[in-house]
């Protein structure tokens, strides 16, 4: 047996089979498509962030060179955009795939020209005359809620689109009122603009033979993006419609939704008769990609006298954005609210958020989506807290740790959510360790009187991944199910294609998976394809975010494999004229127990189900099995990250000196990928701690628009990260993985903005909003230093 | 990203390319590098109908030492400054300068030239030139001219160069024994550009008096300057850190410093001071060694 656990792949660090192509440039992203006759779309788009719009007048752009048709709002008769998830009460806004008699950010799309080349297209726009009336516009989510605010509809007054609240407000109020310490503090969770590397892209083209729509667009769940445009936009049955999501260069969220140019493309290569192209400039991704974040919230905390948290009272206005894009509701509501226990036994926590609508882009899921600003929130109250009590922060996290659960039965907090698993002191520990915690504390006193700081910030997280069970979603308001499909098909010569409803964009599942099936069929990796991405290939699956593909995707193939394996024992059993349960599977045979030469191998009995001369009497031939796996949870890792930094009070600059990550995923089935998506998530995060901000001005411009402006993560900003794992696994899932797509972002910023603050307690600061850049953190300390 | 259509003429010679600035007018753009025309054009913000590639232009390109001083083509990339041999032993604070220039693929296209005829507010070259007391030559009509680097800024985008003329070559000159001199920059988090760039040059005699300094800044206002103050607070002076800081608080005087999302005008000035001390510091430091 120790020879087969050495051969497992799940556990090893197998190069990525996808990569060889993405770095020799033979991926295949929708921009590589190219159909015969087809057409590229430019878009008009609004300069106003809030304007009636008065005309259209497309006439010159009609006679540019090469333009064969310019469509309005007026044109486009399609529905409007659906918006993917209900609250109670909630008003939804009508939103136009072009804009129809007022236009509400800027970059909101008004006209599509369509051009026998791209260069064609684009003048064409250039050309296309708006007639817009300006109006006051409002771009803080607060701001828009104060009476004499800008409206953005006539219907929802006040701009509030919903009051949501979670948590038992009575209890909570009377955790306050016996508490000993209470601390509160306002703070921001800006905007953040998502840039996945590889633009959005579509490419329309309707069969005329068929009638069928083909799509072929940047998406991280094409099932759901045929769901909502078959049914709700286009009205087409969904057999007449296609979704091809090809390679995929990065979502991190964006890449979710529906948005207005698939819709406006569909329909005009529908109307034209030829395929028609579009790919995002990157100004445009910047202006109507959904953006992230964007909270402007209330925070107060309780501790008793022991300095234990008895209770957690938090009010955010979020910001919407000008439109619902599709699962905005559901960012700031059950993915934020529920999170706000972190790994912390707090007996009452009470939130209330209120969904406002701007004249911004609209805000949806990015990467963490409502959970980094949940941690973000409780972390940063935990410093604050320690900071007031005088005592250590590793420490007070430690007092407050929901103890280790790890026998089944889950942790029940005070919202909603039951954790599966959790042992939270010994990551933390791991962490201290690994960063010298004692001996960087006595360094950072020693240097204060040299006129340096350095900080230390700890955060400790739990993160909430693959979103279930759908009964459960869908009592909550959600249109869609959680789930994932999986289906596997043997060939008759035994290699094996694998069907996932998961969707790979940066992720691996092409290696991930596959070593999966290799290890459950014994079978070498090679024999192993792994599709997805194409409705017309997979079963309807539900795709990828919320790091749900391990926890879902995986245990959906894994439930394939069991019936597989089961239908193959049978038929070996029968060539082999033994009973079922005398037979071992390993290492891709079936041997008779005691008679190792008595042997069926995974190839015989493949053939043998397809051939199926001589298989169990009323056995149906072939060799394959489709799972839809519905888990009962959510999944819980946690961990803890600490980072050291030290601050220059003559700039204000930060240089990040350390950065230590334990996290707990739970099982890992490829090391390698995972500390890539924990590298990359880390640089996520800490671009959200320091630099990154989209920042409107009051009236609605966008003035971080361009990769000149908007300043992501650089590689020389970052140090080289000290990662390790602890291992709980989680018991709700047949493979006892956890998730790990976005522990990294969720975690590093708290880890970074703690350390900031620390390093200027000095200066008596305790708390500056991120993005914590040179001029705000230098403006505070010559504050602090006329004092 | 997709320009405006424009025609494109790629000369070989200095004399075809002055013939076609006249004949084409104000309808005409240089390109050089092309890292900031490019982009403006991909956004539509430039539309030149016509545009003159300098790329095969012979003689634009290398760099020379004549006697006491460098003679730089404006065609040649910062990293070819960057990684001249004789530029690192002789004046390494120039290939100090192209090293924080943007990043390894600006600094393989961008050029010397283009970005001083450019003349983007938060370039880095325009404060070196400035304190290395360089020339600029320009090629026209009526033949070559040369302007001293700290009389080419004019203002936001705005230098000497005139109608039908290019810059077709800097001077740079070499400085006498006991110089240092030093680049300190503070980069915009996402462009690199700089936020306050101080370029200070030093000459100090033997006792470590300075008998010279030279000190400029780029970033804070609408063009590079001379921050003559500085340079007059230094000279004369043993540089020792209380004198330096002295000096040092001179560095915003003369620049028209402007606020934007990166800095406040005092929070600009602030940093105009403090890099203009850490640079003189180097700049010292390396005087002596």
């Amino acid at each position: 047996m120790a020879t087969v656990a050495e051969e497992r792949l799940f556990g090893k660090s197998i190069k990525r089979r996808e990569d060889p192509r993405f770095i020799t440039g033979r991926g295949q992203y929708v921009d590589d498509v190219k159909l015969p006759g087809m057409t590229y779309a430019a878009f008009v788009r609004s300069p106003h962030a809030h304007a009636r719009l008065n005309k259209v007048d497309a006439s010159a752009a009609r006679k540019v060179p090469g333009v064969l048709a310019v469509y309005t709002g007026a044109d486009v008769k399609v529905g409007g955009l659906p918006c993917g998830w209900m609250l109670p009460d909630i008003k939804v806004p009508p939103r136009p795939a072009l804009a129809q008699g007022k236009v509400r950010y800027v970059g909101e799309p008004v006209a599509i020209v369509i051009g026998e080349t791209a260069y064609a297209a684009k003048d064409g726009a250039e050309a296309v005359k708006v007639a817009y009336e300006a109006l006051p516009a409002v771009s803080n989510a607060k701001k828009a809620h104060e009476t004499g605010a800008p409206q953005l509809f006539d219907n929802i007054p006040k701009n509030q689109c919903f009051y949501w609240t979670i948590g038992d407000k009575t209890a909570t109020e009377a955790a306050f009122k016996s508490a000993a310490t209470v601390v509160h503090q306002a703070l921001l969770n800006q905007r953040l603009i998502p840039n996945a590397i590889e633009p959005r892209a579509c490419i329309a083209s309707v069969s005329p033979a068929t009638g069928e729509l083909t799509l072929w667009v940047t998406s991280q769940n094409p099932h759901v993006h045929r769901l909502l445009m078959a049914a709700f936009v286009l009205s087409i049955p969904e057999t007449k419609m296609r979704v091809i999501a090809p390679d995929v260069g990065g979502g991190f969220g964006s890449k979710i939704f529906v948005y207005n140019e698939e819709v406006v493309v569909s329909w005009a290569a529908k109307t034209l008769g030829r395929p028609v192209k579009w790919t995002a400039e990157r100004r445009e991704s910047f202006l109507n990609d959904a953006h992230g974040r964007d909270h402007v919230t209330e925070a107060e905390i309780a501790l008793d006298h022991d300095g234990k948290v008895s209770g957690l009272r938090v009010k955010t206005h979020a910001n919407l954005g000008a439109y619902l894009s599709t699962f905005a509701p559901l960012i700031p509501s059950y993915l934020y609210g529920p999170l706000l226990s972190g790994v912390y036994k707090i007996p009452a926590i009470f939130c209330e958020v209120w969904g406002m609508l701007t004249d911004t882009a609209p805000v949806d899921a990015y990467r963490g989506a409502g959970r980094p600003e949940a941690t973000y929130l409780l972390e940063r109250m935990m410093d604050r807290a320690a900071r007031q009590l005088r005592v250590d922060p590793a420490e007070l996290r430690r007092k407050n740790f929901i103890p280790k659960f790890t026998d089944g039965a889950p942790y029940q907090t005070p919202v909603a959510f039951a954790y599966d698993s959790g042992n939270y002191e010994p990551a933390l520990r791991r962490a201290l360790q690994l960063v010298g915690y004692d001996q960087t504390r006595k360094e950072q006193l020693a240097l204060r009187p040299k006129g340096r700081y350095i900080g230390i910030g700890v955060s400790t997280y739990i993160e909430a991944c693959g979103p279930a069970p759908s009964a459960v979603a869908g009592s909550l308001g959600a249109g869609a199910g959680l789930w994932e499909s999986g289906q596997v098909r043997v060939h008759p010569a035994g290699a094996v294609t694998v069907y996932t409803g998961s969707h790979s964009h940066g992720q691996g599942h092409e290696t991930t998976f596959a070593q999966l099936v290799a290890d459950e069929l014994g079978i070498p990796m090679e024999q192993v394809e792994i599709v997805h991405g194409d409705t017309a290939q997979i079963p309807f699956g539900m795709g990828t975010y919320g790091s749900r593909s391990a926890c879902v995707g995986g245990s959906a193939i894994v439930k394939c494999l069991d019936k597989i394996k089961e239908k193959g024992r049978k038929i070996a059993a029968h060539l082999l004229e033994a009973n079922e349960q005398d037979l071992d599977f390993a290492g891709g045979t079936w041997t008779v127990k005691g008679s190792p030469d008595k042997k069926k191998t995974w190839g015989e009995v493949a053939l043998m189900a397809y051939l199926a001369h001589n298989i169990p009497k009323g056995m149906e031939p072939g060799l394959e099995a489709t799972s839809f796996y519905d888990p009962v949870n959510f999944t819980f890792p946690f961990g803890a990250h600490i980072a050291v930094v030290e601050v220059d009070p003559e700039t204000g600059a930060v240089k990040i000196l350390k950065y230590v990550a334990v996290d707990d995923v739970g099982r890992v089935i490829n090391p390698m990928i995972v500390d890539g998506m924990v590298h990359g998530g880390i640089a996520q995060g800490v671009g959200q701690a320091l630099w990154e901000h989209g920042v409107y001005s009051e009236d609605g411009q966008l003035l971080t628009g361009t990769m000149m402006d908007y300043a992501l993560p650089k590689a020389d900003a970052l140090p080289s990260y000290v990662t390790e794992r602890t291992v709980t696994p989680s018991p709700i899932n047949p493979l006892g993985v956890k998730g790990a797509g976005e522990t990294g972002t969720i975690a590093s910023t708290p880890a970074i903005a703690n350390a900031v603050i620390d390093a200027l307690e000095p200066f008596g600061l305790t708390h500056l909003d991120i993005p914590l850049t040179p001029q705000k953190i230098w403006k505070a300390v010559a504050a602090a230093k006329q004092k | 990203m997709y320009p405006a259509a424009f025609d494109y003429y790629a000369p070989k010679h200095i004399k075809e390319v002055l013939g076609l600035l006249g004949k084409l007018k104000d309808d005409a753009k240089v390109l050089a590098g092309g890292h900031s025309l490019i982009p403006m054009m991909k956004l539509r913000l430039a539309q030149p109908k016509h545009l003159v590639d300098l790329r095969k232009v012979s003689g634009l390109s290398g760099i020379k030492l004549n006697g006491k001083a460098f003679a730089i083509g404006a065609m040649t990339t910062h990293w070819e400054i960057e990684s001249s041999a004789t530029v690192k032993s002789k004046l390494p604070v120039l290939a100090e300068v192209a090293s924080v220039i943007g990043d390894p693929a600006v600094r393989n296209k961008g050029t010397l030239g283009g970005s001083l005829a450019h003349a983007d507010p938060a370039a880095d070259w325009p404060a070196a030139m400035i304190a290395l007391d360089a020339e600029i030559v320009c090629e026209g009509p009526k033949g070559k001219r040369k302007v001293a680097a700290d009389q080419w800024f004019l203002g936001l985008m705005a230098t000497a160069l005139q109608d039908k003329e290019i810059l077709v070559q800097v001077r740079v000159p070499l400085p006498a024994a006991g110089s240092g001199a030093a680049y300190m920059k503070f980069p915009h988090p996402a462009s690199r550009f700089a936020v306050v760039g101080v370029c200070a040059a030093v000459t100090l005699d033997k006792q470590g008096t300075c008998v010279k300094a030279s000190v400029a800044v780029t970033g804070a206002g609408t063009k590079a300057v001379r921050a003559k103050g500085v340079e007059a607070a230094l000279v004369g002076k043993k540089l020792e850190a209380a004198a330096i800081e002295a000096a040092a608080q001179k560095a915003a005087e003369g620049v028209d410093v402007q606020a934007d999302l990166q800095g406040s005008v005092e929070y600009k000035a602030h940093l105009c001071r403090v890099f203009a001390k850490r640079a003189i510091t180097e700049a010292v430091k390396r005087a002596g060694a």
